[in-house]
């Protein structure tokens, strides 16, 4: 079964935001960019499903610029075996991603595509769920445990009250939540050979799809900002104050 | 036209994120609509009809959407939205998981999670964890759109709306419901609860969160953790409070050994009041609370809870 893995090259996830002054966005120049968190839970998950045997091959697949063919070998160091980038320059909105994705599922044919839940930079939480809708296919969404069997997978997901686990018909989508898994580093040796791994470049033509973004980006500002307080020296001060102001 | 509001609802119980999607969809355009989808849901769909602005409720009580499946949810909401120029649903765990399937087969741009309704196609919605706040302006056509719910205020139970049975949607097939392990609580929900205690590493272990419960049943207070205290173990995913976990604004939160990394900031800043014990005074929460207490928990706990029998908690 082939598992093909999209991942995102974002801002790195410890680097503090800027917001740039004239509101037209955040400050991305000169910052360090990574893999997506979720998606490195998702290259880490395929990974373990080929050395359990049930994947015979990991595509990487990545939308974005040049650079994002860093993310794609960072993705062949942890253990996929090949690459697809789709150059596009700009933001792509997730519907316009899940449509690429879609051409590539058609093209590649599939057993599982398993992404990140949300990217750390627009946190929209949609392109998953959009691909498996234009598939046809069902999801597994927030995935905390993923278990394959013959022609299905049982995937345990983390909602609101706690867990729920859902059987779904392969092919499927899975977006994985924090818990799947812990990601592997990736050793040197693996890095050195995923230099080698062979790494195709796309279009977002080659696929069909215009990727202009749809939604228009007014303005990007930074929220309201919260004022630390008073901190007090016992309990009973801080009880009082509570009492004081009503909030309990 | 209208716009239909995806109805979120358990056990015959409409849920508050429901009134306050009301709320966000009456912004968006009038009259609203609310879609009840489940299994022996009436009580739900009575609720829903009493809230203030609604002008009718569409129930579909049928076995395939006891769960709310995605898949089978899709097929539903696609099928009524010629109807609509707008369609809301909160973002929960249900509302993130179908409605992104349902602006797919619709073909239009999702807005994912909006804090404000600045007009009928223009939103604010946070991206990079809260850490920044975009306008964005939805195209012509159809609006979908999710709530984040503690953003917007619930509509009153003033009114009086029509309940119309709908029928079921074809099922696809293509997923299924095996089981659900869900926390059991006499305490109020995180995302509803007007005080919330709220546990990080510094608690140490699970058996501690016991003391943390001790003081929310005193104060009718639900019990929240950091990601830290969920990865270690100490309490379950549902309990974490964060840019990934669960978004809460309630009246009063309590922090108590959260260092404050900013994923936690970020699902928490909106609270009215803040309140942090850390031993450590550096500790970034300190920086956003409104009253700080630089204590050992394990000593402040048990003060605390003196203090609040003292005044007759």
């Amino acid at each position: 079964m082939k598992v093909i893995v999209p991942v995102k090259r974002v801002i790195d996830f410890n680097v503090k935001v800027r917001v740039k002054t004239d509101g037209s966005g955040v400050d991305l120049a000169n910052v360090k960019m990574s893999m997506n968190p979720f998606d490195e839970i998702a290259v880490e998950e395929a990974v373990r499903l080929k050395e359990r045997g049930t994947a015979t091959e990991i595509i990487a697949v990545s939308i974005g610029p040049q650079q994002a063919g860093e993310t794609i070998r960072t993705a062949l160091a942890i253990g996929a075996d090949r690459g697809i980038l789709v150059k596009a320059d700009g933001p792509v909105e997730p519907l316009a991603v899940a449509k690429i994705l879609k051409g590539i599922c058609e093209a590649e044919q599939p057993g599982l595509v398993i992404l990140g839940k949300q990217a750390i930079d627009d946190d929209s939480n949609q392109t998953g769920q959009m691909l498996a809708a234009l598939m046809g296919w069902p999801q597994g969404t927030f995935a905390h445990k993923l278990e394959m069997k013959d022609g299905k997978a049982d995937v345990e997901r983390e909602i609101d009250g706690g867990l729920q686990t859902v059987e779904v018909k392969l092919p499927a989508v899975v977006t994985t939540d924090l818990r799947l898994n812990e990601p592997r580093y990736a050793s040197l040796p693996n890095i050195m050979k995923a230099k080698k791994k062979p790494v195709a470049e796309k279009t977002p033509a080659d696929y069909g799809v215009d990727v202009t973004p749809r939604l228009k980006v007014l303005k990007v500002v930074e929220p309201a900002k919260r004022q630390g307080g008073v901190k007090f020296k016992t309990v009973g001060e801080l009880v009082g104050k509570l009492k004081e102001i009503g909030a309990i | 036209m209208a716009s239909l509001v995806i109805a979120e609802h358990q056990n015959g119980m409409l849920k508050d994120a429901t009134a306050k999607t009301v709320t966000a969809a009456a912004q968006v355009s009038t009259p609203v609509h609310v879609l009840v989808a489940g299994s022996r849901c009436s009580g739900a769909a009575d609720a829903a009809a009493r809230l203030a602005g609604v002008e009718k409720v569409l129930v579909a009580d049928d076995e395939r959407y006891a769960k709310m499946l995605a898949e089978a949810m899709e097929g539903l909401i696609v099928s009524l939205a010629p109807g609509y120029d707008a369609i809301l649903a909160p973002a929960t765990t249900n509302g993130k998981n179908y409605l992104p399937r349902v602006a797919a087969k619709l073909d239009v741009p999702q807005v994912s999670e909006i804090l404000k309704v600045v007009s009928p196609d223009t939103f604010e919605r946070p991206i990079y964890a809260g850490n920044a706040i975009a306008t964005v302006q939805a195209p012509e056509g159809k609006k979908v759109i999710t709530v984040r719910t503690t953003a917007f205020k619930a509509a009153e139970a003033t009114g009086s709306a029509q309940i119309e049975n709908i029928s079921a949607a074809a099922d696809p097939g293509l997923s299924q419901f095996v089981g659900e392990e869900l926390s059991k609580s006499e305490r109020p929900e995180l995302t509803s609860a007007k005080i919330i205690i709220s546990g990080g590493r510094g608690m140490q272990s699970g058996d501690n969160f016991k003391l943390l419960e001790q003081l929310a049943d005193k104060l009718r207070a639900a019990v929240g953790a950091s990601r830290a205290a969920v990865d270690a173990g100490f309490v379950p995913n549902d309990y974490q409070v964060g840019q990934t976990g669960k978004v809460v604004a309630p009246e009063l939160y309590i922090a108590i050994g959260i260092s404050g990394a900013i994923q936690h900031l970020a699902g928490m800043k909106d609270s009215k009041v803040i309140v942090a014990i850390n031993k450590d005074e550096d500790a970034p929460i300190f920086q956003i609370a409104d009253y700080g207490l630089v204590a050992d928990l394990f000593q402040a706990i048990p003060e605390l809870q003196a203090e609040l029998t003292k005044a007759g908690y």
